[in-house]
């Protein structure tokens, strides 16, 4: 029961409420009336006040009488709850597909045109059906004043759908654990009128890469770093994280697991071009294979550039 | 044993019968029962603080958004060590290990369980278990999965999941033979005239536990060393890049871990069944519909594990039939509570500490099944899923559940096990402010998820920040609670008020009419039966 706008968020908020009304509203009831009778029985029944218990082993009626009333109730609830669900299996045949992908630790959301963004913008009024791809491990995505979550599975190709009646900006979270950073993978939605939304799915200059070109060579690099992401897990400052720490490392050598074998290489140009494109290839000893993924299709050999001026200048 | 009373010359209980043995071994070589459940009481204990201690870090964390005492490795490890140690070394064998090894023998009327050397063995696996669990904490850095270890970030990461999971599996083999031994000791060691409908509640909720525990633990087992096929081998049952499934996972988990809710709470319902008809000297209401239901969750309990996958993407189908068995399940949870509830009605009740213990179980149990219809509907569920409503909900059943239904048996059955007495009117501060603290450490968390706050967050939005501090203060108040409950019970064991009073509460069960501590053998003869318990008349 999200506060901030309970009917029209999307298409599924009034079904959803809907159930929360029925079972809270049995629930409570049941709560309040049998803790009052509770307290009334342990009130009136106290020792000083019924010294002499009456005995009754029970009786069939009533056994009988309390298995039927919760037994409606229970299959009431049920009904609410599945009426208020089915409509999020059905996504409609035309709608607009965004791909939304995840991987540790933030959302992309990829539109028909190629535009790629953080933060996903729909139109008003329209289906909308996510592609849910996740990368590495299992994320969920879930914006709950829609009321729609849906378990992003690496490797299963998943939909969710929605129509939003509500422009705004709302939250929309990762719910399954997925490591460390995992409180920080949200990002938001905005919902916008079709001619605004038009305007801003044709309009280029947002995705391409937003480096300020006026900064040095080294201040674009840490930019792309922080648009990848890529500092969750490798500090600047030597910590160690999940991988190694960009500080001191250009230009050293290094102990690295090349398949089965180690050896020892430079921090080199191609280094770090290889630890990008194919980061499994040579692991740094003491830091664990697989966790991280290729970023081709999110960095390009100019950017890398970029990151190589960037750790030069961490050496500084 | 006709007086109330064991005090006589040369009675010899089993706190001093020794078996010749010195210093800890009169402990770690007993196969007495009485002793067994004791040592698994002090090695839980032990536990039970670390499990608190991380639990009131998480909450000190949460107090403010942002790092506010440790970093997000530390508190993933946090909450995955306190669920581990929580759910497998405290909660799971917990009711039964303690209370159903020191009580079941004696309320069916035998000497000791049917297999006194399996018994102690259990014990020893336990113990192997938890220094597998504790080992973890130490080289690559805790766990850091969840207690769920779900797939593939089980096997992605670079802690220490397999010790914990290895320690998971360890304890598998004691609760699968806890479980064989009662149910065994059920079936053949009932004294003469002991018919099923005349056992105490208690022992049958330890008699469904025990299917439950040798049915439901090898799946468990069976998952974790795929797990471990994984990590080790690669061989990759739930890795998609190898072809394999994430959700058999998930389903191989839940097929177990569901069914595990139904161990703990089993047996805190038996020990309700006790207390209440004790303190309202009135015959238990409606007897066979409490042991039928009793069965009837044990059994239905199989079948609802996929109500924690509701959107893991599991066929519409699968979705509303477990969600409808979901609710069938709710049913004869329900039926317990009105019959302890006409239990008391023309009672005579004596408002004693493990009463009010029983009473607030009533409570805090009723809110706990009540939301569990709240994330049993599919609409609510997807909303719900993973958010802190989950988290508030199971420690509603899960602590509010079996914790209270523990601190009512310890001080329950206390006299009985340790012949001596702890001060009543700490008890009672205790578990009053205890009480305070725990519901308002959780149910601000219902809150938080309904605005949707997901779970598993070292850190979350401002708008998340108010109900976060009144939770941190509510686990503050609970655990100055925790600390009276159990300074005054260690007190007692140590130095309290002996006591060879028989029958302190007026308890119709076999445990009453021996004399307190009870001897080696609990009887000189074994009893003939005639009559029912929980007679007054």
């Amino acid at each position: 029961m999200y506060t901030a706008d309970p009917q029209y968020a999307s298409n599924f908020v009034a079904g959803v409420d809907l159930a929360f009304m029925v079972i809270l509203g049995i629930s409570i009831f049941f709560l309040i009336a049998l803790t009052i009778v509770m307290l009334v029985f342990i009130y009136k029944y106290r020792r000083d006040r019924h010294p002499e218990a009456i005995q009754n082993e029970g009786n069939n009626k009533l056994e009988v009488i309390w298995t039927a009333i919760p037994l409606v109730l229970v299959l009431v609830m049920f009904y609410f709850g599945w009426m208020g669900w089915k409509p999020m299996t059905n996504p409609p045949e035309e709608a607009m597909h965004v791909k939304a992908i995840a991987r540790m630790w933030n959302f992309s959301f990829q539109y028909e045109n190629g535009k790629i963004t953080d933060t996903l913008y729909v139109p008003i009024n329209e289906p909308v059906i996510l592609d849910l791809v996740a990368l590495d491990v299992l994320h969920s995505l879930y914006i709950p004043a829609f009321r729609v979550k849906e378990d992003m599975v690496p490797g299963q190709e998943k939909v969710m759908w929605f129509i939003p009646g509500t422009e705004g900006e709302f939250d929309l979270f990762c719910t399954e654990y997925c490591g460390l950073e995992h409180s920080y993978m949200f990002t938001g939605v905005k919902v916008m009128p079709r001619d605004e939304f038009d305007a801003w799915i044709t309009d280029t200059t947002a995705a391409a890469p937003v480096v300020d070109t006026e900064t040095s060579l080294a201040d674009q690099g840490w930019e792309v770093l922080r648009r990848n992401g890529c500092n969750a897990c490798h500090s600047v400052d030597g910590t160690k994280l999940i991988g190694p720490s960009y500080l001191g490392g250009w230009g050293t050598m290094r102990s690295v697991v090349t398949g089965r074998e180690e050896r020892e290489v430079v921090v080199d140009a191609e280094y770090v071009r290889r630890s990008i494109y194919e980061p499994n290839a040579d692991v740094v000893e003491g830091f664990n294979k697989g966790l991280m993924l290729s970023y081709k299709d999110m960095c390009s050999e100019e950017e890398i550039v970029l990151i190589i001026e960037y750790l030069k200048a961490l050496n500084e | 044993m006709t007086s109330n009373d064991s005090e006589n010359k040369g009675y010899k209980s089993y706190l001093e019968e020794d078996g010749g043995r010195k210093g800890i071994f009169k402990w770690i070589l007993s196969t007495d029962h009485k002793r067994i459940a004791l040592l698994y009481l002090y090695s839980m204990m032990v536990w039970f603080t670390v499990g608190v201690v991380l639990g009131l870090l998480m909450k000190l964390e949460l107090i403010a958004p942002g790092q506010t005492i440790m970093g997000p490795q530390s508190y993933n490890a946090t909450f995955t060590v306190h669920g581990v140690i929580m759910i497998f070394l405290i909660v799971i064998p917990g009711l039964p290990a303690v209370f159903g090894n020191f009580m079941l023998p004696i309320q069916i009327g035998a000497k000791d369980v049917a297999f006194p050397r399996l018994n102690l063995l259990s014990w020893y696996i336990y113990v192997l278990g938890s220094i597998l669990v504790i080992l973890s904490l130490f080289g690559n850095g805790p766990p850091d999965t969840g207690w769920t270890f779900y797939a593939p970030y089980s096997f992605k990461t670079g802690t220490n999941m397999l010790p914990a999971a290895l320690g998971a599996f360890v304890l598998g083999f004691s609760s699968i033979l806890t479980g064989l031994n009662f149910i065994v000791t059920i079936h053949r060691m009932r004294a003469p005239g002991m018919t099923w409908f005349k056992m105490p509640l208690f022992t049958w909720t330890l008699y469904g536990t025990g299917w439950i525990q040798l049915l439901a633990t090898p799946i468990i087992g069976i998952t974790l060393l795929m797990v471990a096929g994984d990590r080790i081998l690669g061989i990759g049952f739930f890795d998609p890049a190898k072809g394999g499934d994430p959700l058999l996972y998930q389903h191989l988990f839940w097929i177990y871990s569901h069914p595990a809710v139904y161990i703990m709470i089993l047996p805190a319902m038996g020990v309700i069944s006790e207390i209440i008809p004790t303190f309202s000297k009135k015959t238990i209401f409606g007897y066979k519909a409490i042991v039928l239901s009793t069965l009837a969750i044990a059994f239905v309990g199989y079948f609802v594990w996929g109500h924690h996958m509701f959107t893991s993407g599991m066929s519409g189908t699968a979705l509303y039939t477990f969600s409808i068995l979901t609710f069938l399940v709710a049913i004869p949870s329900a039926i317990k509570v009105f019959n302890w509830i006409s239990t008391m009605h023309q009672g005579s009740i004596s408002t004693d500490i493990p009463f009010l213990w029983a009473a607030s179980f009533i409570f805090v149990f009723l809110i706990g099944g009540l939301t569990g219809l709240v994330v049993g509907a599919l609409a609510t569920d997807v909303h719900l899923h993973d958010t802190a409503f989950v988290v508030a909900h199971f420690h509603f059943i899960v602590f509010g559940g079996v914790g209270f239904a523990f601190f009512g048996a310890i001080h329950y059955w206390f006299p009985k096990i340790f012949g001596r007495m702890y001060d009543k009117s700490w008890a009672k501060t205790g578990w009053i402010i205890f009480f305070v603290g725990f519901v308002t450490l959780y149910g601000p968390m219902f809150y938080l998820g309904m605005i949707g706050m997901p779970r598993r967050y070292f850190d979350y939005l401002d708008e998340f920040h108010g109900p976060n501090i009144v939770s941190t203060l509510g686990a503050l108040v609970m655990i100055a609670g925790l600390l009276i409950i159990l300074t005054n019970l260690i007190k007692a064991a140590r130095h309290g008020e002996k006591t060879t009073e028989m029958n302190p509460w007026g308890g119709t069960n076999l445990e009453w009419q021996i004399p307190t501590p009870p001897p080696l053998e609990n009887f000189d003869e074994i009893p003939v039966i005639e009559k029912a318990t929980y007679k007054y008349d």
